[in-house]
């Protein structure tokens, strides 16, 4: 007997651990016409660590809580429509998924920042596969931390700035991937404030209202093999320091104050392996030190690089300049930047020793952009036989740019 | 008028001259493309020996060949032929054949290449059509400089005026004006200035699409709609009409008052 | 009456050229216009020509006023003064040119014939010399068959041969019934061929009548001092 009551109790150890599995991840399907047809209560009566399988419908639904660790999953895109009634999912809990949603109908406020999807301090999220349309605010990180935000499609239909929200935003929070991620037709389509330690890669930011990318006093985030299109202005870095940029693309970003990128008072960044193409400006930098731009190319900007406001100690090196209007353009007589080792598609100089690098220094900055800085009219002249005349008296002897604002090592031949 | 345009035309293409345009064009297109290996390069460029050198060319060609075939006018105007048919004939002639020179010089190499496959090709027929605009243009002005005044010298002179003036003279009022009055809005007068000025207009009609994100970096309105939409492409295209129209109606009324 | 000129005007800047000239011209008839340099009889046959264009007065040609046409110009055959043609072309092509142009029959073969052409045909015409160039005018404007000749200067340059041959032509085509009116500062050459002389002295005609009218009026025996006699006064 004595064996046996072990053994009953070996039994019952046994069960009562399956037991317990099977109550730790309990799945919960939900659908119209179901048992459970509400996300909202599913969730109240799912213990933590629970899936919760929502079938193809439509779940008029808002203000959901996630309160606790659950796996929110979607299957057919199931519609949750906010009715345009308030915020849709607030995740409060550390280690929620959720995916594959089709989240409609965000309640525009002009109080609150209502999102389709807000994290709220959590950690360990993981929100993937969503689709979020008519919305406010898309998701929206609140001082959270080691997440992810992965492969999401964000369409808004934003038409003013102050009634739009923003696709992505991070807020207080580190440590995050935003990666293949879709936002399109938003204020800003990713925007970070005070966070540090982000990874933002492969995403496409296009159609947006202001910044296809805004990062605000948020240091040490890295941004890779984006493209930001067709935006009032591709990505704007201020007050934010260590910002490694690298393989982005930056295209079609037109307009009376659209660039590329804007730097403002942003130190010791990196920018690299970038492509500007056809943007009214590449890169507007405006009090910005340290900053190293390598082997980027510029395509057929308007300016490729404006230098507004004082600048110092930036290296332009190995970079093509390619059939941009004007390569450089600057507002002040002084200058504290190396240009070195670029390829300028307007270079006219010859190379005798044969070394690949013009033997003529390559002056960038046009007389002509001085004079369009003062009197924006005067873009009207661009090419014309005048101005050519002026500016090349003005390369022969510069009196109004900086003298030292030169390449003297251009090459002849085209970074490949 | 299509029979003096015919002999004109047969009598200009075997001109000297007229191989001497061809041939530097041909050249030209050649050296930019095969030496260079760049066709956006060579567009930029050509763009600049377009807006210069065609209408010189045009002024220069349309003078010479007035006061070249002023007997064989004489000739012609005592047989039963209206006379605006006369003048008219000369000026497409002259215009055809400089047209047809530029045309196949540059395309050419261009077709050689293989623009065809490249998507550079509209940038290149415009180039060209604005070329041959300017041509037409800038021979009629030539012509009725030519037909207003007798004396060789000084319509020869004039002529060139006329071309310095709207090549650069122009452009340099033109900046001045803007950096004196620049508190006002000067929108419209920009864009009245460069319709003003043919070579202007064909400047900004290929900088529409060479360098239009530069332009669209203005804030001016007016602005914004020419250069923002094909409306700006059309208006264009529409003075740069009329431009053309008008030197041949002067040429007409000159014509048709004109003892000889 | 071929040609009936009334009151015409014709000023080029301060220079009044023709100063109200009343013509009228009759058919079948070789007139010469004479005149001392600058008396108008240019611009008297361009103005009858449509290529100077009268400030006052009218002309018509053939009953048929010539204002703003241009088709009565199929009954004109013209020798310009300066045989100025396009360099590039050859004589052929520019005989067939012209023909072309006035799109009429012609009979320019017997006409090379007469001029001895034949070697040139082929050359380009800025290769021949002046008076090859006036024989090609020369056949450029007879080898059609209008009623009105004008000529003017047709014998500059040309050989004595030529010359001869020139007269006949001229007295043939008076033979066929046409209008011939001819300048010219030879002489020689007006007394030979002309019936009438028409006198232009300062923009108005000055004297109008035969050879033997104008000997008589200037009691004078030799054309030519007829000619240099007449504004003297001495006949009035």
């Amino acid at each position: 007997m004595k064996l046996d009551v072990q053994h009953i109790k070996r039994i019952l150890g046994f069960v009562f651990l399956i037991g317990f599995q099977i109550g730790l991840a309990n799945t919960w399907t939900v659908c119209s016409n179901c048992e459970n047809s509400s996300i909202k209560e599913t969730i109240l009566r799912a213990a933590p660590h629970d899936t919760l399988l929502i079938e193809k419908g439509t779940y008029k639904e808002f203000e959901i809580l996630v309160d606790k660790p659950l796996v929110i999953k979607g299957i057919g895109y199931p519609i949750v429509d906010g009715e345009k009634k308030g915020e849709i999912f607030r995740i409060t809990s550390d280690d929620v998924t959720l995916d594959g949603l089709f989240v409609i109908n965000v309640g525009v406020s002009y109080t609150k920042d209502n999102a389709a999807i807000r994290v709220v301090q959590s950690k360990n999220f993981l929100i993937q596969n969503m689709v979020l349309e008519q919305l406010f605010f898309g998701i929206y990180l609140e001082k959270s931390s080691h997440g992810k935000v992965y492969h999401n499609r964000i369409i808004g239909e934003a038409v003013d700035e102050y009634n739009s929200g923003n696709g992505i935003q991070l807020w207080y929070s580190s440590d995050i991937e935003v990666a293949k991620n879709h936002v399109q037709g938003t204020r800003d389509g990713i925007y970070l404030e005070f966070s540090d330690r982000i990874t933002i890669s492969d995403n496409v930011s296009m159609d947006n209202l202001r910044y296809g990318l805004h990062f605000m006093f948020s240091n040490h985030d890295v941004y890779t093999r984006n493209t930001f299109e067709n935006n009032g202005a591709g990505v704007a870095v201020m007050f934010s320091k260590f910002i490694t940029m690298k393989n982005n693309t930056f295209r079609k970003n037109w307009g009376t104050a659209a660039y590329g990128m804007l730097l403002k008072e942003i130190t010791d960044a990196e920018i690299v392996g970038n492509i500007f193409e056809e943007n009214t400006i590449g890169i507007n930098i405006e009090g910005s030190n340290r900053i190293k731009y390598l082997n980027n190319d510029f395509i057929g900007n308007g300016w490729a690089i404006r230098v507004v406001g004082a600048c110092y100690t930036n290296s332009f090196k190995g970079n093509n300049f390619l059939y941009n209007s004007f390569d450089i353009s600057y507002n002040s007589k002084l200058n504290d930047n190396v240009f070195e080792g670029n390829f300028w598609s307007s270079y006219t100089g010859y190379d005798l020793d044969k070394d690949g690098v013009g033997d003529v220094p390559y002056r960038p900055v046009k007389l002509f952009s001085y004079v369009v800085n003062r009197t924006p009219e005067t873009i009207v002249l661009l090419r014309s036989l005048f101005m050519d005349i002026i500016d090349f008296s003005e390369r022969v002897s510069p009196v109004f740019t900086p003298d030292n604002l030169k390449d003297a090592q251009p090459l002849m031949k085209i970074r490949p | 008028m299509l029979k003096i345009l015919k002999y004109s035309f047969y009598d200009l293409i075997r001109s000297r001259w007229s191989y001497v345009y061809f041939l530097f064009y041909l050249a030209l297109g050649f050296v930019l493309l095969f030496l260079n290996n760049d066709v956006s390069k060579a567009v930029i460029t050509l763009m600049n020996v377009i807006i210069v050198l065609i209408p010189l060319i045009g002024t220069i060609f349309g003078v010479m060949y007035y006061y070249n075939s002023r007997e064989f006018t004489e000739l012609l105007l005592a047989q039963p032929i209206k006379r605006s048919s006369i003048f008219m004939g000369q000026y497409f002639g002259v215009a055809g054949s400089l047209t047809l020179s530029l045309v196949l010089g540059l395309g050419i190499p261009f077709v050689l290449y293989g623009l065809l496959r490249s998507n550079a090709i509209f940038d290149f027929s415009l180039l060209l059509i604005t070329g041959a605009f300017l041509t037409f243009i800038f021979v009629g002005l030539s012509f009725v400089i030519a037909i207003s005044n007798e004396n060789k010298i000084k319509g020869f002179g004039y002529a060139v005026l006329l071309w310095l003036f709207l090549a650069v003279v122009y452009d340099g009022l033109f900046l001045m004006s803007l950096i004196v009055f620049e508190e006002y809005p000067l929108d419209t007068f920009s864009l009245v200035a460069t319709a003003l000025n043919p070579i202007d207009l064909s400047r900004i009609l290929i900088l529409l699409k060479l360098d239009i994100s530069a332009l669209l970096g203005y804030t001016g309105a007016i602005f914004k709609k020419f250069f923002g939409t094909d409306l700006g492409f059309l208006i264009s295209i529409a003075i740069l009409l009329l431009w053309t129209i008008l030197p041949i109606l002067g040429l007409r009324y000159k014509a048709g008052k004109k003892d000889f | 009456m071929t040609i009936a000129i009334n009151n015409l005007h014709k000023r080029f800047g301060k220079n009044q050229v023709l100063k109200g000239i009343d013509l009228s011209i009759d058919e079948g008839r070789i007139y010469a216009i004479l005149g001392p340099n600058g008396s108008g009889k240019t611009t008297l046959i361009k103005s009858i020509l449509g290529m100077v264009i009268p400030d006052k007065g009218e002309i018509s040609v053939l009953e048929q006023s010539i204002k703003k046409g241009w088709k009565y110009r199929k009954k004109i055959d013209y020798l310009p003064q300066i045989a100025n043609f396009p360099p590039n072309i050859k004589v052929k092509e520019l005989i067939n040119m012209i023909k072309d142009l006035r799109n009429a029959p012609s009979t320019e073969a017997e006409l090379i014939q007469l001029f001895g052409l034949e070697p040139f045909l082929n050359k380009k015409l800025s290769t021949l010399s002046g008076g090859t160039k006036q024989k090609v005018n020369i056949i450029l404007t007879f080898m059609f068959d209008s009623p009105l000749i004008i000529l003017d200067e047709p014998t500059t340059g040309l050989d004595p041969r030529a010359l001869i041959r020139l007269k006949e032509l001229i007295q043939k085509e008076k033979t066929n019934g046409k209008t011939i009116l001819i300048t010219s500062h030879i002489m020689q050459f007006v007394e030979e061929t002309a019936d009438e002389i028409l006198y232009l002295l300062e923009g108005e005609i000055y004297f109008k009548g035969s050879i033997q009218k104008l000997l008589e009026q200037t009691k004078q025996t030799n054309f030519e001092h007829a000619i240099a006699a007449i504004t003297t006064g001495s006949h009035a």
